[in-house]
C-alpha cells in the first residue's frame, strides 16, 4: 500500500465531492423559480415558526425562569419529567385516554357528516354546514354547557334527575372527579367539526365526475363500494390533512377543558392532560425549561402517532 | 339481491328523508350556541338574570344593543378606529397568508428540488409542537425586529401560517392533473402565469375554505402582547373593555356575541356558497 495510492484515492473523493457540490449549485440555478415561489412563505416560517421550535427545544435543556438568564443542565428537565413526577404520568394517561376517543370519533364525524350533506341540494347544504359548525364560530360555545351541567339544582341535567327522582341531591359535574373527564370528552365531540369538515366538504367538492361514472361500468354495486374504491383513495390527501388535525386537536385539547371548568387545573388532576401540565408549569411556575421539555415529549408522542396513522391510510381502497 | 342494490346507487327519496332528519337533530343540538347568544342578546336585564336561565327569550328587546352603541359612542378612542384596525389586520393577514401558502404549495406539489421534501416535512412536524413554549421565543423574535407595537406583529406572523400551506398542498395534489401543467407549459405560459391562472382558479374550494379559517382565526385577536397602543387595538379588545365595565354589563355583553359573530358568519356562508357555485356551472375537475 504506497501512499501514493492514498492521495490519489484521497484526490478521487476530492474531485467526486467537488463534481457533487457543483451539480448541486447547478441543479439549485435551474429550480431558482422554485425558491422564489418558496421564498415568501418560507422566510416567514423559518422566523416565526422553526426558530421559535428550535429555541424552545434548546431551552428544554435548561433551567429557565424567564427572569434570570438560562442555566445549561443537560438531560435533567427530562429525568424529572419521566422518573419524579408523578402528576406527568396521570397527564400521559389522561391525554392518551382523551386522545383515543375524541381523536378518532371526530375525525370519523367530520368525513361521515361532510359525505352526508354533500349529497344535498347547495341551498340546504350549506345552511346544514354552517349549523354544524356553529360551535367553532360562535366564540361563546362553552356558555351552553355551564348551563346543562351547572352544579346547582338549576342546571338542566340536574334538574331533570331530581324531577324524575333519580337523585336527591345535586351533582357538581364539573367538579366531581368522577364526571369531569367523560363531560369533556362529549364537549370535545360536540365541538369537532372544525377545520377538518370544511376541508372535507371543499375535497369531496373537487372530486372527478368520470371517475364515478367509470365506476358504475366497472360494477362498482353500492355506495358503500364507491366509497371505499372511488371516494376515499381521491381524498387520500385531505383525510391524511383531517388525520393531522384530530392527532393534534386530540392530543392538546386542554383549552377545551380549560374553558369548560374555568380553570386549568381540574380536581384531584380528573382531567389533567399534557398540555395543561405544561401551562402549569409554563405559566404558573415560571418553569419555562420544564416545560419545553414537556412540549418535545409530547410533540414526539404526535409523530408517532401521526406515523401509525398514515399506515393505516396507505390500505385505504386495496 | 346484487339488481336491487344497483338501483339504490342513487339515494332513494325516502333514504334521503331519513338522514335529512338525522342531520336536522344533529344540527339542531350544534346550532345551540348560535341560538342561546341570539336569544340572550335580545333578553332585558331581568331575564338574563333569570333563575333557572331560560333558552329562549319571552319580552324582547333592543334594549341591550342601545346600551352597547351609547357606551361604543362615548369611547375614547372612536369605535370605528378599533374597527379599522381589526380589518387591516384581517383582510392584509388572510390574504398574506392564501397567496405566500398557495405559492409555496404550488412548487412543493408540482416540482420536485432539492430542500423541498425537508422543507415539507418541517412543516408537517411544526403542526405538531404546542405553541405555549413557543410564544417567548416568538416575543423575542418580534421585539428584535422592532415590530412590536405595531400592525406587522400580528399580521406577518399570520403570512407563515403552517395550516395554510398543508391544506393547500393537499388540494394541489388531488385536484391538478401533471398533463394540465405539461399542456401549459407546451404553450409557453410560465410558470406565474400557471399558478395563477391555471391552478388558482382549480383549487377554488381549498382556498375559499381557508380565507374562512384565517378570517376567523385572525377577527378573534385582541392584539395580545405584541400591541399596546389603544388606537393601534382591535375591536374584539375594545368590545371586552366595555363588557368589563361590570356585572350591570351583562345585557352588553350579550349583543357583544352576536356583533361579533356577525361578519365571520357572512364570510362563512359567501364562501361556502361560492364553492358550490363553482362546482355547479363549470364542471371542473374533469
Amino acid at each position: 500500500m504506497s501512499s501514493a495510492a492514498g492521495i490519489e484515492a484521497r484526490r478521487t473523493v476530492g474531485v467526486s465531492m467537488r463534481n457533487w457540490l457543483v451539480q448541486v449549485i447547478k441543479q439549485i440555478y435551474r429550480d431558482r423559480e422554485c425558491y422564489l415561489f418558496l421564498a415568501p412563505f418560507g422566510i416567514v416560517f423559518t422566523l416565526f415558526t422553526v426558530v421559535p421550535v428550535v429555541m424552545s427545544i434548546g431551552l428544554s435543556f435548561t433551567h429557565f425562569n424567564m427572569l434570570q438568564p438560562a442555566r445549561f443542565i443537560g438531560i435533567n428537565n427530562y429525568l424529572r419529567l419521566f422518573l419524579e413526577d408523578d402528576v406527568f404520568l396521570i397527564a400521559v394517561k389522561n391525554t392518551l385516554i382523551y386522545a383515543a376517543i375524541t381523536g378518532p370519533l371526530s375525525y370519523l364525524a367530520c368525513f361521515v357528516l361532510a359525505w352526508f350533506i354533500n349529497d344535498f341540494k347547495p341551498v340546504v347544504r350549506a345552511f346544514l354546514a354552517l349549523l354544524f359548525y356553529a360551535p367553532s364560530i360562535s366564540g361563546n360555545a362553552y356558555m351552553i354547557w355551564t348551563l346543562i351541567f351547572s352544579g346547582d339544582t338549576y342546571g338542566l341535567v340536574n334538574g331533570f334527575l331530581m324531577h324524575w327522582g333519580f337523585i336527591t341531591q345535586p351533582i357538581q359535574w364539573l367538579l366531581d372527579p368522577r364526571f369531569i373527564m367523560p363531560i369533556c370528552i362529549i364537549v370535545v365531540l360536540w365541538m369537532s367539526l372544525g377545520t377538518s369538515f370544511l376541508v372535507f366538504i371543499a375535497g369531496l367538492q373537487g372530486l372527478s365526475r368520470d371517475l364515478y361514472e367509470a365506476g358504475a361500468i366497472d360494477g362498482v354495486r353500492n355506495r358503500w363500494q364507491e366509497l371505499w374504491y372511488i371516494t376515499l383513495p381521491q381524498m387520500k390527501g385531505h383525510l391524511m390533512f383531517g388525520a393531522i388535525m384530530a392527532i393534534t386537536n386530540s392530543f392538546t385539547a386542554a383549552s377545551a377543558i380549560t374553558n369548560l371548568v374555568q380553570d386549568s387545573l381540574t380536581t384531584d388532576y380528573a382531567a389533567h392532560t399534557i398540555v395543561q401540565h405544561l401551562q402549569d408549569y409554563g405559566t404558573v411556575r415560571f418553569d419555562m425549561g420544564y416545560a419545553c421539555a414537556i412540549a418535545v415529549v409530547l410533540f414526539f408522542a404526535m409523530v408517532v402517532c401521526q406515523r401509525i396513522v398514515q399506515k393505516l391510510l396507505d390500505r385505504v381502497g386495496q | 339481491m346484487i339488481s336491487i342494490r344497483e338501483k339504490r346507487l342513487a339515494r332513494s327519496a325516502g333514504g334521503d328523508a331519513v338522514v335529512l332528519v338525522f342531520l336536522l337533530l344533529a344540527a339542531s343540538f350544534t346550532a345551540l350556541p348560535i341560538v342561546y347568544a341570539i336569544s340572550n342578546a335580545f333578553k332585558p336585564l331581568s331575564e338574563l338574570f333569570l333563575f333557572p336561565p331560560r333558552l329562549f327569550v319571552r319580552n324582547p328587546t333592543l334594549a341591550n344593543f342601545q346600551d352597547l352603541f351609547t357606551l361604543m359612542a362615548q369611547s375614547w378612542v372612536p369605535m370605528t378606529r378599533y374597527l379599522l384596525n381589526s380589518l387591516i389586520i384581517v383582510s392584509l393577514g388572510t390574504a398574506g397568508n392564501v397567496i405566500a401558502a398557495s405559492m409555496a404549495a404550488y412548487v412543493l406539489s408540482t416540482r420536485r428540488f432539492i430542500g423541498a421534501n425537508l422543507f415539507m416535512g418541517m412543516v408537517v412536524l411544526s403542526l405538531m409542537f404546542a405553541q405555549e413554549v413557543t410564544a417567548i421565543p416568538n416575543y423575542i423574535i418580534l421585539a428584535r425586529l422592532g415590530w412590536i407595537d405595531t400592525y406587522a406583529a400580528v399580521i406577518v406572523p399570520a403570512w407563515g401560517s403552517t395550516l395554510g400551506l398543508y391544506l393547500m398542498r393537499k388540494f394541489i395534489d388531488a385536484m391538478i392533473p401533471v398533463e394540465l401543467l405539461e399542456a401549459a407549459r407546451i404553450d409557453g405560459a410560465n410558470e406565474f402565469r400557471i399558478y395563477w391562472n391555471i391552478v388558482m382558479p382549480n383549487v377554488k374550494p381549498a382556498w375559499l375554505t381557508l380565507i374562512i379559517l384565517m378570517f376567523q382565526s385572525l377577527w378573534g385577536n385582541t392584539g395580545g402582547h405584541f400591541i399596546y397602543s389603544e388606537q393601534l387595538k382591535t375591536l374584539p379588545y375594545a368590545l371586552n373593555q366595555i363588557v368589563e365595565g361590570g356585572v350591570a354589563r351583562q345585557g352588553v355583553g350579550a349583543a357583544v356575541t352576536v356583533l361579533m359573530m356577525i361578519l365571520p358568519i357572512t364570510v362563512f356562508v359567501i364562501n361556502q356558497s361560492k364553492i358550490i357555485e363553482t362546482m355547479g356551472t363549470s364542471g371542473m375537475a374533469n
